[in-house]
């Protein structure tokens, strides 16, 4: 019987200027890319979320909080389908021309 | 066209300069997102899944083309080179940095528009049939009345923190195009025994978690007294709709729980109160306003165009598109075209900047300057004489502009859903591109007919499921999305709410299981005249649940 493996989170919240998804780093900074997320155990769960509730204070990122992760190939991969959305940065379909450049592609 | 005065004008100036003002206390750490939240959403401002999202209004869905013109600039300035037509007949950004909101804005300005009123607890954006104006059906141009109660309810300092968010339609004909029965407030303009204008009046209804139809409260009201009899409404429902619930707070809550009779009763002796003070109408000021909608001068009867038959017989292409996306018009010579935003396999209601301008060029060119935007998600121009159409089909064709699905199965209505959206349980966008893909064979489409199939992403409905005649709603179901079907909602004048049909389908499912609807549907209808809509009202949901279930 193996031990049960410990819940992972990251703390992800939007950008303050862009609005664009961040999420808090290892050295108390954010970054858009999830592969360089602080991944935090249990231990350190409410610390974390604390800090990032003073940089939201701070008025650097706007409403953060913590999101379950499992780490793939070492880089964080959110449980939640919405949170696996963010951190590809944007939607799961092609949009603008590069939408319209794929369906010429497809019809040809 | 409606044109700002000046006091519209200053207002709009007015209010960007205290949004930039207000934008940069947030950026500098002056205000607390608990503070700026309110400011930025009583601006169009929405923090959404990727980002920021602005929200503009497009007043009862008209433009011209140098407003157009300038949401392509938008687009291609300050976003990622495409918009998002709404279901309101608004249109979104969805990455605009925050930093440069103001100057969107003020570049808006410009243009006579902005985004106030696009979001929050207030009156929203008035929306209206988009044919105004042009249908061969049409008692009036509703969009004058649209467009009085746009100037009524900016900034109404009594009606700015409503229970919840307030939505009013009008139409101007009996086939209702413009969803009135599920609205807050549903006008509809006829004409009464002596020839006078006025309105029925509807309300209540509305989507979201409790679909409801609206309650027709007054079958005749003068059109002289349209403010007063809404302010009495607004007046009723700001005092006794609830604020305890905000999933409660609707009027359609209030007319449930009152009963359409008490809240008649109470809005009549409201209205009985004010109908005489400042809120009647001036028979000239409505004249002045309603002269800025009055059809282009140039709009005058035309002989057919004698090469047109030709034209279609040489293309059959042109001739699907005729066929299914132009309408008649109420001057001889002219259609209203259906710029369908629903390319096969395509994104609903998107358009890029480059698709923007060329809308607003053959507008400009060849339909006398005037576009529209559908809450079907589609672009319209009202106004096009039959021998512009091939030059504007072409036109259409080099910019993937010309599908000919108006009506069609895959016309699909669908919200932003969690591709975009803070609220989605569930994808939109790729299931509507699925079932346009799996249904986009032309002679397939048209041989199915007119049906309006609607994708919401959450129970919120911003995609009108409850109203499509296949409504298809996306829910969470242990971390899997999750996709439930109901049959038979319709947003017209013989409006209904959906049924749902059974349990619901994964993502893996769910376009089999439309196909296995349609094809009922097609297998069992009387004749090929009959409509999905009319086939399922005489059929019942049997044939459809053992299509998709089995035999019992």
């Amino acid at each position: 019987m193996t031990a049960k493996a410990p819940v992972l989170h990251v703390i992800t919240a939007n950008a303050l200027g862009d609005g664009l998804v961040v999420f808090l780093t290892a050295d108390g900074g954010w970054s858009n890319d999830i592969a360089e997320a602080r991944v935090v155990g249990p231990d350190a769960l409410a610390e974390a979320v604390a800090y990032g509730k003073a940089q939201h204070d701070a008025r650097i990122v706007v409403e953060p909080y913590e999101i379950e992760v499992t780490v793939e190939g070492g880089v964080p991969v959110p449980v939640r389908l919405r949170e696996r959305i963010r951190a590809e940065r944007g939607p799961t379909v092609a949009y603008g021309a590069a939408e319209i450049a794929a369906r010429a592609a497809n019809n040809r | 066209m409606y044109r700002y005065d000046e006091f519209d004008q200053d207002f709009v100036t007015d209010r960007v300069a205290q949004f930039r003002d207000q934008v940069n206390r947030r950026l500098s750490g002056e205000l607390t997102e608990d503070q700026f939240k309110p400011l930025r959403l009583q601006n169009g401002v929405y923090l959404q899944l990727h980002a920021y999202m602005l929200r503009i209004a497009v007043p009862y869905g008209t433009l011209s083309s140098r407003q157009m013109r300038r949401l392509a600039h938008v687009a291609r300035r300050y976003d990622r080179g495409y918009g998002h037509f709404t279901t309101r007949q608004n249109l979104q950004f969805n990455w605009p940095k925050l930093s440069d909101i103001p100057d969107i804005l003020a570049e808006l300005a410009e243009v006579e528009m902005h985004a106030i009123q696009t979001s929050g607890n207030c009156i929203r954006n008035v929306t209206a049939d988009h044919f105004a104006g042009a249908a061969a059906d049409e008692v009036a141009d509703p969009r004058p009345y649209a467009e009085i109660l746009r100037q009524w309810s900016s900034l109404h300092p009594e009606f700015l923190f409503l229970p919840r968010k307030f939505k009013v339609a009008v139409t101007g004909a009996e086939r209702d195009r413009a969803a009135i029965q599920v609205h807050d407030i549903g006008l509809h303009l006829k004409r009464d025994a002596d020839g006078r204008l006025g309105f029925a009046v509807y309300v209540g209804g509305g989507q979201g978690r409790t679909p409801m139809l609206a309650k027709k409260i007054r079958d005749f009201l003068p059109e002289e007294d349209l403010l007063s009899y809404c302010e009495a409404i607004l007046r009723v429902y700001n005092l006794s709709g609830r604020r305890d619930n905000k999933y409660k707070a609707r009027i359609k809550i209030l007319v449930h729980e009152m009963g359409a009779d008490e809240i008649t009763r109470q809005v009549e002796d409201e209205w009985e109160r004010i109908r005489h003070g400042a809120l009647k109408l001036p028979q000239g000021e409505v004249e002045r306003i309603r002269e800025y909608f009055a059809l282009p001068e140039a709009v005058r009867p035309l002989a057919g165009d004698p090469t047109l038959a030709a034209a279609r017989a040489a293309d059959p292409d042109f001739d699907a598109w005729v066929r299914q996306n132009t309408v008649p018009h109420a001057v001889a010579g002219h259609v209203s075209a259906t710029i369908s935003l629903k390319a096969i396999g395509g994104t609903p209601g998107d358009a890029t900047d480059a698709q923007m301008d060329a809308v607003a060029d053959l507008a400009e060119r060849y339909a006398y300057d005037e576009i529209r935007v559908s809450h079907e998600q589609n672009l319209i121009l009202p106004h096009l004489p039959e021998t512009a159409l091939k030059v504007v089909y072409d036109g259409l064709v080099a910019a993937d502009l010309a599908t000919a699905n108006a009506g069609l199965v895959t016309d699909i209505i669908a919200c932003p859903g969690l591709d975009y959206c803070a609220l989605a349980n569930a994808r939109s966008i790729p299931v509507a591109q699925r079932i346009s893909e799996r249904f986009g064979d032309s002679a397939r489409q048209r041989e199915i007919g007119e049906l309006k199939i609607k994708i919401s992403g959450c129970i919120n409905a911003c995609g009108h499921h409850h109203v499509g005649h296949i409504g298809i709603l996306g829910v969470e179901k242990k971390g899997e999305e999750f996709y439930q079907i109901s049959l038979g909602g319709s947003g017209d004048e013989a409006a209904s709410i959906g049924d749902i049909i059974g349990r619901g389908f994964s993502t893996e499912e769910i376009v089999d299981a439309v196909e296995a609807i349609v094809d009922t549907y097609v297998a069992q209808r009387a004749s090929p005249e009959e409509t999905f809509l009319a086939a399922y009202r005489r059929l019942g949901q049997a044939p459809f649940k053992e299509a998709l279930y089995g035999a019992a």
